[in-house]
């Protein structure tokens, strides 16, 4: 394929990314729904009266720490377990009941349980005789499947005698051969090392704009979530916690558990002392007492008790007060410094012993760095980039 | 890399590698030499009841004239068609290969069900295939007859349940059908071992992935569970057939006189009839017969070491 092609169809991708958004859409049909879905194994309990709306074309995405009930959540779709309660369809369809083998999803396995005994080609085919597909076809449907994956070459070879990227690419073809409503891919890059799966992700976002189809991918790796999703659900203890696009999961968490979860975060106690529109004030007794001030609206009464979350890359710390502002500042001491290349992490002692970790991105190809252990640091924030949790 | 290579071959390797060569020389080829040795020698009476005897003490013309004496009219007696040898080698095949697939119709469910079963009662499972071992092979060859008589265990739960008349009791022993289940009753855990390692290998999710793919569980079963299970069904068909073959106590003990098995003919040449080269002749040409699947089975294994 030339470049001019491939820049072509990144630039309509990229297009259909801005605006694709029909979680916002009243009128959009959902593709998938699960409605107060549960699954209890025996006296535990997977998923929890669960409801979730998956749209046509989306890349979505299951995050949570494992045993929160994703992968059960999935198998629930493909059929390998069927829910104690509740009602899941698919394109209307109640598939309650149904068995796995007449429901138009398919699977990518975490083990990629490819046929030891099949060539990759016989492999690819399997689903497709399944659907007693004329001959011809299948070998076109394959021949395309092996092109999309990169994997022509390597037809006859049986999966033992691919490297653990190529068998990924062969389960991925597989899943894909049948063209199903929705692709299901079960922590699908968890066996690849680093440099691999983010190849890969980009790789699958691509595919999955290129064939239009539906994604749903479970994972406990929030970066990966990040990376090819456009929604995602964090999920804890059969529930789940926020379901939003990336940005506002790490943005705008709903909760101290979201915030935790997907990337790193310094999280303070505080009381409400004042509630505005568009802002709250807070006061809180970490580090010697201070005053917050956060641009949000918030649910709460003063007096309440809440939470401030600030992520460290936006966290500034500074040898002198900064005169700017009077909230959100506290003072503290260096107490270690990770570099890590692109950015070092300052890790601040306040007085009372919590730590703050700020993360500044090394703009320069200074060694010595202007602020360094032992240093007595100002840490502080802008209104607008702190968010305030009330749970 | 000369140097390692060369370490690969000391004298260690040469040990590991030499004791089972001595052993199969000892115990097996230094054996087979001397049983084709009296195959190849004349009936007399004497002690032992064959000539000529190699003395090496009678010097070295002795030796040659005795060697010329050794001739195959043993086998051409065997192989006559007058004789009923062949017979005996085409029934013992045709037993041999009906109590296989018996075995296998039987033992692959069983073995199916055990690697199926929770892993926590899988151990007791494979207990209970090896635990009639404990008890000996001969005594329980026994209780089948005690099972099988017309008045014995099986016709008198047949007639208390009226399904048999008292008059004219199942006869099954001294039958073919007795030497049949007596086979399969025998040598069923030599089919459901292999077959129990090969499925209990297996990976659970093919079977999900399948379905997942539109497979349904009967087809399922054919096309993925079956085909990685073949590594088992061949060594456990052979592991049955081989000795199978050549079994003497089963169709002694339970089958009948017109039931015909090289290992009760070769038994009656030596012991009744007390011709020490004929049932020598007999013994070299049924391991001659047996080289053939052998011969296939390790081609078999070797394909699969291969596959992995």
């Amino acid at each position: 394929m030339s470049t001019g092609v491939t820049e072509k169809t990144q630039t309509t991708i990229g297009g259909i990314r801005r605006k694709f958004a029909p979680w916002n859409d009243p009128a959009a049909v959902p593709l998938i729904r699960y409605e107060n879905v549960s699954k209890r194994f025996g006296e535990f309990t997977a998923v929890d009266n669960l409801s979730l709306d998956i749209y046509e074309r989306e890349f979505f995405a299951l995050l949570g720490p494992s045993g929160c009930g994703k992968t059960t959540l999935m198998r629930m779709l493909a059929g390998f377990e069927d829910p104690t309660e509740g009602r899941i369809t698919l394109g209307g369809q109640d598939l309650v009941g149904m068995p796995p083998y007449k429901r138009q999803t398919n699977m990518m396995f975490q083990s990629y349980a490819l046929f030891p005994h099949m060539s990759v080609w016989d492999n690819i085919a399997f689903g497709l005789k399944q659907d007693r597909m004329e001959k011809g076809s299948i070998a076109a449907r394959v021949e395309e499947m092996l092109k999309l994956v990169k994997l022509e070459k390597f037809a006859k070879r049986k999966p033992h005698q691919l490297s653990g990227g190529q068998r990924q690419r062969v389960a991925l073809a597989r899943s894909l051969a049948k063209r199903p409503k929705v692709l299901l891919l079960d922590e699908p890059l968890g066996a690849l090392d680093k440099k691999l799966r983010e190849e890969t992700q980009f790789e699958l976002m691509d595919i999955q704009m290129q064939l239009g189809m539906t994604f749903l991918i479970v994972t406990h790796d929030q970066e990966e979530a990040m990376t090819v999703a456009d929604r995602i659900a964090v999920m804890d203890h059969g529930k789940l916690i926020q379901v939003a696009p990336p940005a506002v999961i790490y943005e705008q968490p709903n909760s101290r558990y979201v915030a935790d979860f997907v990337g790193d975060v310094n999280i303070l106690e505080a009381k409400v002392e004042a509630i505005a529109p568009g802002n709250v004030s807070l006061y809180t007794s970490v580090g010697g007492g201070a005053k917050l001030s956060i641009a949000q609206n918030v649910e709460a009464k003063p007096g309440d008790t809440a939470f401030v979350a600030i992520r460290p890359e936006k966290v500034r710390v500074d040898l002198d007060p900064p005169a700017w502002q009077e909230a959100n500042c506290l003072r503290g001491e260096v107490w270690d410094i990770g570099y890590l290349g692109d950015l070092s992490i300052y890790h601040v002692e306040l007085e009372g012993g919590t730590r703050i970790k700020a993360a500044k991105p090394n703009l320069t190809r200074m060694v010595e760095r202007p602020i360094t252990w032992e240093d007595k640091v100002w840490v502080s924030w802008t209104p607008d980039s702190g968010v305030v949790l009330t749970r | 890399m000369a140097a390692k290579a060369r370490g690969n071959k000391g004298p260690g390797r040469w040990l590991v590698l030499g004791i089972p060569y001595l052993w199969l020389l000892v115990l097996f080829l230094v054996p087979f030499l001397i049983v084709f040795k009296i195959s190849l020698s004349q009936d007399a009476i004497a002690q032992p009841p064959y000539e000529p005897v190699f003395d090496l003490a009678a010097g070295w013309e002795a030796f040659t004239e005795a060697f010329s004496q050794l001739n195959f009219d043993n086998y051409a007696y065997v192989l006559s068609w007058d004789n009923e040898f062949i017979e005996a080698y085409g029934s013992s095949l045709w037993i041999a290969g009906i109590s296989t697939l018996l075995l296998l119709a039987v033992g692959y469910p069983i073995a199916y069900g055990m690697a199926r079963a929770p892993k926590s009662i899988r151990p007791t499972l494979l207990m209970l295939v090896i635990l009639p071992f404990w008890t000996s092979f001969l005594i329980r060859v026994y209780a089948w007859i005690g099972i099988l008589s017309p008045e014995g265990l099986l016709n008198q739960l047949l007639i208390a349940l009226g399904i048999v008349s008292p008059d004219a009791p199942l006869q099954i022993l001294a039958t073919d059908t007795a030497v049949y289940i007596g086979i399969v009753y025998s040598y069923l855990p030599f089919m459901i071992l292999p077959l129990y390692s090969a499925l209990e290998k297996m990976d659970d999710t093919l079977l999900e992935a399948a379905a997942d793919l539109g497979c349904p569980p009967f087809a399922a079963f054919w096309k993925i569970t079956w085909p990685l299970s073949l590594p088992g069904v061949f060594a456990g068909c052979l592991l049955c057939f081989i000795p199978a073959v050549g079994e003497f106590v089963i169709p002694d003990l339970l089958g009948g006189s017109d039931t015909m098995m090289i290992g009760k003919v070769l038994w009656t040449e030596f012991s009744v009839n007390r011709s020490w080269t004929v049932s020598a002749a007999v013994a070299v040409l049924l391991l001659l017969v047996l080289v053939i699947p052998i011969v296939f089975y390790q081609n078999v294994q070797a394909k699969e070491m291969e596959g992995r």
